[in-house]
């Protein structure tokens, strides 16, 4: 089913809103949501690959961008090491992670597979807020602005086109995967595990590799928010993070890069958007969820495709 | 020299035996066909032979080689693809991108190159493609091959099965009831692919319940019943057999 | 025994009791529908708060529980009539976003209902320390395990007695035999949800005079049961029983002899050892797979 627009036009469109999106925002508040956009953007294209692509489920990413974040951070306040060697480092630690554990999780299904991601998602948010010596524990802990090749990132602006630049960067490759012939098994095991086995594919060793990549995803983007943020807490590797961070996926697309995307803009502005109803953002997230799911199953993207589009039968 | 042999091959679920003290060998570049009541242990069969079970004993030899590999793409790495009895296709791809999916042990990529796009996968892919197309057409789906494999009809997506096996450019081909649901003009297209595969030099291995079929095209049969062997021979030895017909066939002659 | 040993054993029997009783109404639930609802531990935050509500404004404590029970009873019919009814036969990981997403949403509403701070519920019978050998308890702690121990042989004559129970049983093993002898499939998910919901409720109130109750207490408790409900095995009754038990004492050793502050984590690493070395639990089933 060839639900996105063909590749190179959607990549254009995306690098075409991004360019222009700045004439829209008109304060540093409008930068700032849109710099927490992207990020979540990055995320969610990764985790898309893991859950839209190929079928997983993970309930604990929000534990994979917590290490590339405070990895960043511990390694630059703490050790005075480069902004880009401590995320290149955070980044290589988190995939050496999602290595180990993922071999034995991975091995699991459905309910199982969702449970034992967040059981790692939550340990990970346990230990970063208890270690507080190194981490900070709930206060959090300050980080250095990121730096490099004798610059130094400041101000909303740089930030954006850092952050879009990135999102780009990282929907290109996502993008590649995906028409791969790696991308091909992915999509078919989601389609018929068994299938896929008996045609070759090793889908213990793709769903690892997957999984990985969608850890580095999570891990980078978290190191961009710890240097951007200039400060760093356990609030962003919680549980509900990680809900959210599927639900953006859940709601946009799944097995639809751009879905994430947008999934991500959504229901990242649309709690800023909603502050007079402040007090009422967990419950309409809850309600989102549900009812994306029981009315929109394959998401916003998709669904819409499929409207415009008219059914090919 | 066979290519296939199995010996003393046996697979129990919770104590019950659904194959026991098999023993057959397939020579290369025939038709071998099981057939059998159901429930007779037929699936169970091309499971084990294709790595989707592991055996309770006994063992399968490919080219004289214990197949010793349990997960099914080591089975397919060593040269076995094969079809399903209840359709496995991949639904959430295109039929073209189904049939590529088939020889992804042959598509060699790495988790960069897929990435970064490096030079010379576009060429590889597009040498993988006309191959496709070519299978596709091999099988008689010349109509559909940009289609959605959710949009193709049942026949269609039997013989899809079949170009997706095929893709691997396996040295045995499994076939689990590839005429099951077929009406007589569809099956007739199914006959004549399997006699071009074998013509071809591809070892063939078919589970059916159509027994015109089954005795066109089979060098040899097999018969299976309650997980062993009941008789085996040519078509005429089969089809005049009493312990096959009181068990199987029934009625004796088919026209 | 030592002092210590005996206080940490009682404290996590305790403990242990309420994550049985949570992990029951998550086996009960799983049984009927194979489901897994994430929104359990919002019953067991629903229980404590509405009784301390109703017992705010001046309503007498039975009076008050009986209503609280009531009202999540309610909520676990009304979830599984909106939320999970509607999408049936969707992906697990469909399920399992609309379950989360309900305990999201009970939660949101919760903090707007109420309030975001803690409130206390008094206890049943006072607060005067018991001792038992060299160990202290408080009267709630035997109210919970005396309550629990009633309630466990109550559900055990409820499945085995009532054809309400019985027809729960049956739909558990085999869904299509149960409504061949014309069991109302629906009816039975429909009560399981209320009776998993009134069981976490009660959780919820036993512990609530102990541990206090805010609008998100429901999320650990939650997780918890859950994790005693696969260390026991998901679907035994037994099983959710014997781990919640074993769940809460190995929880209050951990956190006695080990850490105290990594006692929260125990329960996920308790859970993921689950997973990784025994998925079917102490006493759960093993299942073959049939391709």
């Amino acid at each position: 089913m060839r639900i996105l627009p063909a590749r190179g036009g959607g990549l254009a469109v995306l690098a075409a809103v991004l360019a222009l999106l700045p004439l829209a925002l008109v304060n540093n508040y409008h930068y700032e949501v849109a710099i927490l956009v992207g990020l979540n953007a990055i995320v969610c294209v990764g985790l898309n690959l893991l859950v839209g692509y190929a079928g997983q489920i993970s309930l604990g990413h929000a534990g994979f961008f917590g290490l590339g974040a405070y990895g960043s951070a511990i390694l630059t306040a703490r050790y005075g090491w480069p902004a880009l060697g401590a995320m290149a480092a955070a980044t290589l630690a988190v995939a050496a992670l999602a290595f180990l554990i993922g071999r034995p999780i991975l091995r699991l299904r459905g309910h199982y597979l969702a449970m034992a991601t967040l059981g790692m998602g939550i340990i990970i948010s346990i230990v970063i807020a208890t270690e507080d010596r190194i981490t900070g524990g709930p206060d959090g802990m300050a980080v250095p602005p990121l730096a490099a090749f004798g610059a130094t990132l400041a101000g909303e602006r740089a930030w954006y086109w850092m952050v879009a630049a990135t999102l780009v960067v990282a929907v290109w490759l996502a993008l590649n995967l995906i028409e791969s012939p790696r991308g091909r098994a992915l999509r078919a095991l989601h389609g018929s595990e068994i299938g896929a086995e008996v045609a070759g594919i090793d889908s213990a060793r793709e769903k690892l590799r997957v999984f990985v990549v969608s850890a580095v995803y999570a891990a980078i983007a978290g190191s961009l928010m710890a240097h951007y943020a200039g400060f760093i807490t356990p609030a962003k590797v919680t549980f509900f993070h990680s809900i959210e961070l599927v639900t953006m996926v859940v709601f946009g697309g799944m097995a639809s890069t751009f879905g994430a995307v947008v999934g991500a803009a959504v229901l990242t502005t649309l709690p800023q958007a909603l502050t007079v109803l402040k007090e009422y953002e967990m419950a309409v997230f809850g309600a989102v969820m549900m009812l994306t799911i029981i009315f929109m199953p394959r998401g916003l993207v998709p669904t819409l495709a499929a409207l415009f589009a008219g059914r090919k039968r | 020299m066979s290519l296939l042999a199995v010996e003393g091959l046996a697979k129990e679920f919770g104590g019950v035996n659904a194959i026991a003290d098999l023993y057959f060998s397939v020579p290369a570049a025939t038709v071998f066909s099981i057939i059998g009541p159901n429930g007779a242990g037929k699936t169970t069969l091309l499971n084990l032979l294709s790595g989707v079970y592991a055996p309770s004993a006994g063992r399968i030899l490919l080219d004289g080689r214990v197949l010793a590999g349990r997960a099914p793409h080591e089975h397919a790495a060593a040269g076995i693809a094969r079809t399903f009895q209840n359709l496995q296709v991949f639904f959430n791809m295109s039929a073209i991108e189904n049939v590529l999916v088939g020889r992804s042990l042959r598509d060699r990529c790495g988790l960069a190159t897929a990435m970064l796009r490096l030079p010379g996968l576009a060429r590889a892919e597009r040498a993988a493609r006309d191959e496709a197309a070519a299978l596709m057409r091999f099988v008689g789906l010349q109509d559909w091959i940009e289609a959605a494999a959710d949009s193709m009809p049942y026949g269609a997506l039997k013989r899809l099965e079949i170009a997706r096996a095929l893709a691997a450019k396996p040295r045995l081909l499994l076939l689990d009831e590839p005429a099951a649901g077929l009406n007589p003009v569809e099956t007739q297209a199914v006959d004549a692919l399997i006699s071009k595969l074998a013509a071809s030099g591809i070892t063939v291995v078919l589970v059916e319940h159509n027994m015109r079929l089954v005795m066109g095209v089979s060098d040899h049969i097999f018969v299976l019943d309650y997980g062993r062997r009941l008789a085996e021979g040519s078509a005429d030895e089969v089809r005049n057999d009493p312990r096959v017909i009181e068990a199987y066939l029934g009625a004796a002659t088919d026209r | 025994m030592s002092a210590q040993f005996l206080q940490f054993l009682l404290a996590g029997l305790t403990i242990g009791a309420i994550y049985a009783l949570v992990a029951i109404g998550f086996s009960i639930i799983y049984n009927a529908s194979q489901v897994i609802n994430f929104a359990q531990g919002e019953f067991v935050m629903i229980g404590g708060m509405a009784t301390a509500s109703f017992a705010g404004i001046g309503w007498p404590l039975p009076l008050a529980i009986a209503a609280a029970v009531l009202v999540a009873a309610l909520v676990g019919l009304a979830l599984e009539k909106l939320a999970v009814e509607p999408a049936r036969g969707a992906s697990v990981v469909a399920l399992i976003i609309i379950t989360i997403g309900a305990s999201i949403l009970l939660r949101g509403l919760a903090s707007i209902v109420w309030d975001k701070n803690i409130h206390a519920v008094p206890a049943f019978s006072g607060d005067a320390p018991i001792h038992v050998g060299p160990a202290t308890l408080v009267p709630q702690s035997l109210w919970i395990l005396g309550l629990t121990l009633v309630i466990v042989l109550l559900l055990g004559w409820f499945f085995a007695r009532t054809l309400l129970g019985k027809a729960l049983l049956a739909t558990s093993h085999n869904r299509l035999a149960a409504q061949l002898v014309g069991i109302n499939v629906r009816h039975v998910l429909l009560a399981s949800f209320g009776l998993s919901a009134a069981l976490g409720a009660v959780a919820g109130i036993l512990v609530a005079p102990v541990t206090f109750t805010s609008w998100d207490v429901g999320v650990m408790l939650g997780l918890k049961g859950f994790a005693a409900a696969m260390l026991g095995g998901l679907g035994s009754g037994a099983g959710a029983v014997l781990g919640g038990l074993a769940l809460g004492i190995i929880e209050a050793m951990g956190a006695g002899y080990v850490s105290s502050a990594y006692k929260d984590a125990i329960a996920f690493v308790v859970i993921l050892a689950v997973l990784f070395f025994l998925p079917s639990g102490l006493l759960g089933q093993r299942s073959t797979e049939r391709v």
